[in-house]
């Protein structure tokens, strides 16, 4: 069973706000939805490779042969601000 | 009560590629702010990664020369966390199945030779550059260097002291650049490093609480932060405290770790398989085709100048510590010089210039045969060892014939015994009371005599022939 504590720990994880009223109806939601997942386990899955992707290619690669980048202004089109060909975001320090 | 310290490091090291990782943007530093971007290194949306060949065979390389086992089966994962260098949310990384694992490097401190392991070597990209602003309004981000290809190294606790530390990383250094996988520039930030410590009573098995340091940008600030985290943890526990688990940062003005956060439980990245990467594959082949790659690496070369060149120890272990120097010290010794004189030389005035002008040796246009050439003339008795060195000081700035330099400064020694017969006499003849003195048993006073025909023939002199002619002179009187 999913918790309260486990929406609102999910929610500031991915930034997301989530008012009080809603918490309930996303708890129910989560815990239908994982439940739904949980059908998997009734698979015995022992001497089963972990399947990271459906279809088996192997080895994309690319050459290391340089491509025209975008010019700055298209960069830097979606920034919400922008400073000095930088984009200009609130106070970070770490 | 005693304690043993334990260190484990982390190394970031940007891969020598002309592209980034996943997108064909170069990776070129200095360029101006985001000029080197597109839809892929940007994360926009229904973009697709695909993995620079060139990148994996480098990480594979940098396996191979630290003696890692290398994965059959590898793959990337996302580890997802938000912050303003990293336009996607998530980077992508690798979780449990890194490139490289098992490995071990071997490194020497007060001539006591150790093994330092490394748990695991895995490929991830780089994220954009912040700059804060002065007065903490806000930040600027710089993406060009989002996505360049890294490696991280991550050492086994086996580091016991900040020397060793400091061994470690200058040994991984060279490895990287002997197998040129990296070009290990810290103040460009192509190498950087954080490192853990923490300290356990003498002999216990059990690790204690580990302090995380940051911001050590230079090898030697690494040491400093270690030494100075060693006495806090020790004064710390000594005294009854406690240590707590949290990150550091080191302080290069105040000389001390000043404390950025304490951690409160795992940080929670929820990794999960990339889905838009395919599984990577390293079979024996490609394996031995880049094993057949990697160079003679720093404790081989250091070896064979011991065994094959007669160099003391401790001079093979400084020539061969960068790549470029340990070549161009070859070169010297290929094109006739003797190979303790090119040491000495290399580790001397050669490197007290580079050191003075923040030069590599790659930037002088003093080429290794001029070089040799030089000390081939003292050898000859054509210049001394004092005039050689001015020759020196135009050499390494411009280059050129040393021969030449000699030629038209009129720097010629003067060995000739006639010539410098003259000379003797008039100094012997205008310093009697030196002659005096040295007789009473005063060496300086010999000294002084020989330092006067220096003087005189500016510093052209042979000096042996010099002290061979004022002691005959001496006692004739």
């Amino acid at each position: 069973m999913i918790t309260k504590e486990q929406v609102e720990h999910v929610a500031h994880l991915a930034r997301l706000e989530i008012g009080e009223d809603e918490i309930d109806d996303f708890t129910n939601k989560l815990d239908a939805i994982i439940g739904y997942a949980e059908q998997l386990n009734e698979l015995d899955t022992t001497n089963v490779e972990p399947t990271t992707h459906v279809i088996d290619i192997r080895n994309v690669l690319r050459e290391d042969e340089n491509k025209p980048s975008i010019e700055r202004e298209q960069a830097l089109g979606n920034a919400p601000e922008s400073e000095d060909g930088q984009v200009k975001v609130p106070s970070v320090l770490d | 009560m005693k304690f043993d310290t334990v260190i484990g490091l982390e190394v970031h090291a940007e891969l020598k590629t002309n592209t980034k990782i996943f997108c064909s943007c170069s990776t070129a530093f200095g360029a101006p702010p985001n000029t080197q971007t597109c839809p892929v290194c940007l994360g926009h949306p229904g973009v697709l990664p695909v993995l620079n060949k060139r990148a994996v065979e480098y990480a594979i390389k940098a396996g191979l020369a630290t003696n890692c086992d290398i994965a059959e089966e590898t793959k990337f994962d996302r580890k997802n966390y938000f912050y303003p260098d990293n336009p996607k949310a998530y980077q992508i990384s690798q979780f449990d199945k890194p490139i490289a694992e098992n490995g071990s490097i071997e490194i020497e401190v007060n001539g006591k030779k150790k093994n330092i392991g490394i748990t695991r070597i895995h490929m991830e990209e780089d994220a954009g550059k912040l700059t804060h602003d002065e007065d903490g309004g806000h930040s600027l981000v710089d993406f060009n260097r989002v996505g360049t290809p890294l490696i991280e190294i991550v050492s086994e606790p086996d580091i016991e002291s900040p020397e060793e530390a400091y061994a470690y990383l200058e040994k991984l250094k060279a490895i990287l650049q002997y197998t040129e996988v990296s070009d290990c520039k810290m103040e460009e930030g192509s190498l950087r490093c954080d490192a853990n410590i923490s300290l356990k009573p003498a002999g216990q098995e059990e690790f204690g609480v580990k302090t995380e340091l940051k911001n050590l940008n230079s090898f030697a600030n690494v040491q400093k932060g270690l030494a100075y985290e060693e006495k806090r943890q020790e004064a710390e526990l000594l005294s009854g405290g406690e240590i707590l688990q949290e990150t550091r940062r080191w302080d290069d003005a105040k000389k001390e770790t000043v404390l950025m956060r304490v951690k409160e439980g795992s940080d929670d990245y929820r990794y999960f398989p990339e889905p838009d990467l395919v599984t990577l594959y390293v079979d024996d082949e490609w394996k031995q085709t880049i094993g057949e790659d990697i160079p003679e690496l720093p404790d081989a070369r250091r070896e064979r100048y011991i065994h094959d060149l007669n160099l003391p120890a401790y001079d093979a272990g400084v020539v061969t510590q960068v790549k470029a120097i340990s070549d161009y010290f070859e070169e010297m010794v290929a094109q006739g010089a003797d190979a303790k004189q090119a040491a000495n030389w290399l580790m001397g005035e050669v490197n007290a210039h580079l050191n003075a002008e923040h030069l590599e040796i790659t930037d002088v246009p003093m080429q290794p045969g001029e070089l040799a050439k030089l000390i081939q003339l003292i050898e000859k008795g054509t210049i001394s060892s004092k005039i050689a060195k001015q020759v020196f000081a135009d050499l390494i700035e411009k280059g050129g014939d040393p021969e030449k330099i000699v030629e038209d400064k009129g720097l010629v020694q003067i060995s000739d015994e006639g010539e410098l017969q003259q000379i003797v006499d008039n100094i012997l003849d205008n310093n009697p009371q030196s002659i005096e003195d040295f007789k009473g048993g005063k060496d300086k006073a010999f000294k002084f005599l020989v330092g006067q025909v220096m003087k005189e023939t500016k510093g052209k002199a042979n000096p042996q022939v010099v002290n061979k002619l004022i002691e005959s002179g001496i006692e004739a009187r």
